[in-house]
């Protein structure tokens, strides 16, 4: 059994449970295991985008300083948020010795950070480190038919720097679809931002766009959407549901590793959808039993 | 919108270009307005001013900008940046907007205009983060 140091977050641990069991499932189907972090606090959930505030990166430089101390090189996130606040802040924190050093000192009881943990989001670990054609040989539920739309949002593949895949034609998503034996159908709007955290200050803003964003999945003949973040799950489910109010029946979203856990014959923790993609799935020949 | 983008000397500062400027990381005199930021932006329709023109009014110095709604309905979600053909990371320029409006204790939008409701944790730190000068 392969293991590789995890870092949860909090969305992970709040209201996207299901994505984390469907993950420990699947991988453990895949021979992987994930070691959550024995102790960890938020990433800070967005980068700072500003030049005069490191106070803001000491979130994240508490996460890596504690995974180094542990003694490993790499830190998995399945949150597309918390990979990117991470991935940037180390960028940022050992591109410049002066940074680093300030934010270490103010680091009270964590040993300082010195650089060179690799943080790793998991479709990255599936594509690169697992393959594709293990996950292949791993299905015992072929999703065929399944005509799947990878929604990939913001922090995954923006800013380039910080990126697992292409910003404009990412590609990761449809691979793992089609490896799982579901039929990918890309969208116009699947790289174009659902709102992110205005779904609290605006949530008009956020109920539009998961309109056009399902619309657009829709149009091009998709069943379902697949997410890689708690908050663009929440968005394209719950902000989804009420634009289209009690009639409308809305396109089901659901996370990438519960689609991968579906597939490799592990439980895909699906509880906790808004917009019940069971239906959906059925009509695929793949009944889910909701365990009580 | 017209009036506010005319080059009027009265209302041009270079000092408040360039605290953005300093607090962005980014040149404002870099934009040559095409637009491609405003025409991709997918938040352009609940804007009071478009993108580019947050810009124009950062490079004219204007101050006026930090009065517009546009920066708060930005989520940062780097569409401009990943397009900009001058290299300009538009959502930096946002974010020292932002910022400029939190310090003067004069941003529109606050965290008490946050609805009573239940929102992930995430929503609920992000723009607590946002909303911090």
């Amino acid at each position: 059994m392969n293991s590789i140091l995890y870092y949860p977050g909090c969305g992970v641990a709040d209201q996207a449970c299901s994505m984390e069991a469907a993950a420990r499932g699947a991988l453990a189907a895949l021979g992987w295991e994930m070691e959550e972090m024995s102790r960890w606090n938020c990433c800070g959930t967005v980068y700072s985008l500003a030049t005069d505030d490191l106070m803001r990166h000491v979130g994240p430089a508490r996460v890596l300083a504690r995974a180094q101390d542990a003694g490993h090189e790499r830190l998995l996130t399945l949150c597309s948020m918390c990979y990117n606040t991470l991935k940037r802040a180390e960028r940022f924190l050992t591109e410049d010795r002066d940074r680093l050093e300030r934010v270490n000192a103010f680091l009270d009881d964590e040993p300082d950070y010195t650089g060179g943990v690799r943080v790793v989001h998991l479709l990255e670990l599936v594509r690169d480190e697992i393959g594709y054609e293990a996950v292949e040989e791993a299905v015992q539920r072929p999703l065929a038919g399944l005509k799947v739309s990878p929604y990939y949002g913001c922090t995954l593949t923006r800013p380039r720097s910080a990126g697992i895949d292409d910003p404009e034609n990412p590609r990761v998503l449809e691979d793992l679809l089609m490896a799982l034996g579901a039929e990918p159908v890309s969208s116009p709007q699947g790289v174009e931002c659902c709102g992110a955290y205005l779904t609290a200050t605006s949530p008009e803003i956020a109920r539009r766009r998961a309109a056009d964003i399902s619309r657009a999945a829709a149009a091009g003949g998709a069943e379902l959407m697949v997410t890689s973040c708690p908050l663009c799950q929440y968005n394209l489910d719950t902000r989804q549901k009420e634009a289209r109010g009690a009639s409308g029946r809305g396109v089901p979203s659901l996370y990438f590793t519960q689609l991968l856990a579906l597939a490799v014959g592990a439980d895909p923790a699906m509880d906790e959808q808004v917009i019940d993609p069971r239906p959906v799935l059925a009509a695929r020949g793949l009944a889910v039993e909701v365990k009580a | 919108m017209a009036e506010q983008l005319r080059l009027a000397k009265a209302v041009l500062s270079a000092q408040f270009a360039r605290r953005v400027e300093e607090l962005s990381g980014q040149s404002p005199y870099r934009c040559y307005q095409c637009g491609k930021c405003s025409a991709g932006c997918p938040f352009a329709d609940s804007m009071d001013m478009l993108p580019n023109q947050v810009l124009r009014l950062v490079q004219l110095g204007d101050e006026k900008v930090l009065e517009t709604g546009a920066p708060w309905s930005c989520a940062s979600c780097l569409a401009c940046e990943v397009r900009c053909p001058r290299g300009v990371d538009i959502a930096k320029v946002m974010e020292a907007v932002r910022l400029l409006a939190l310090r003067k204790g004069e941003s529109p939008v606050t965290l008490g205009s946050v609805p009573a409701e239940r929102l992930p944790q995430i929503a609920v730190v992000g723009v607590s983060r946002k909303m911090t000068p």
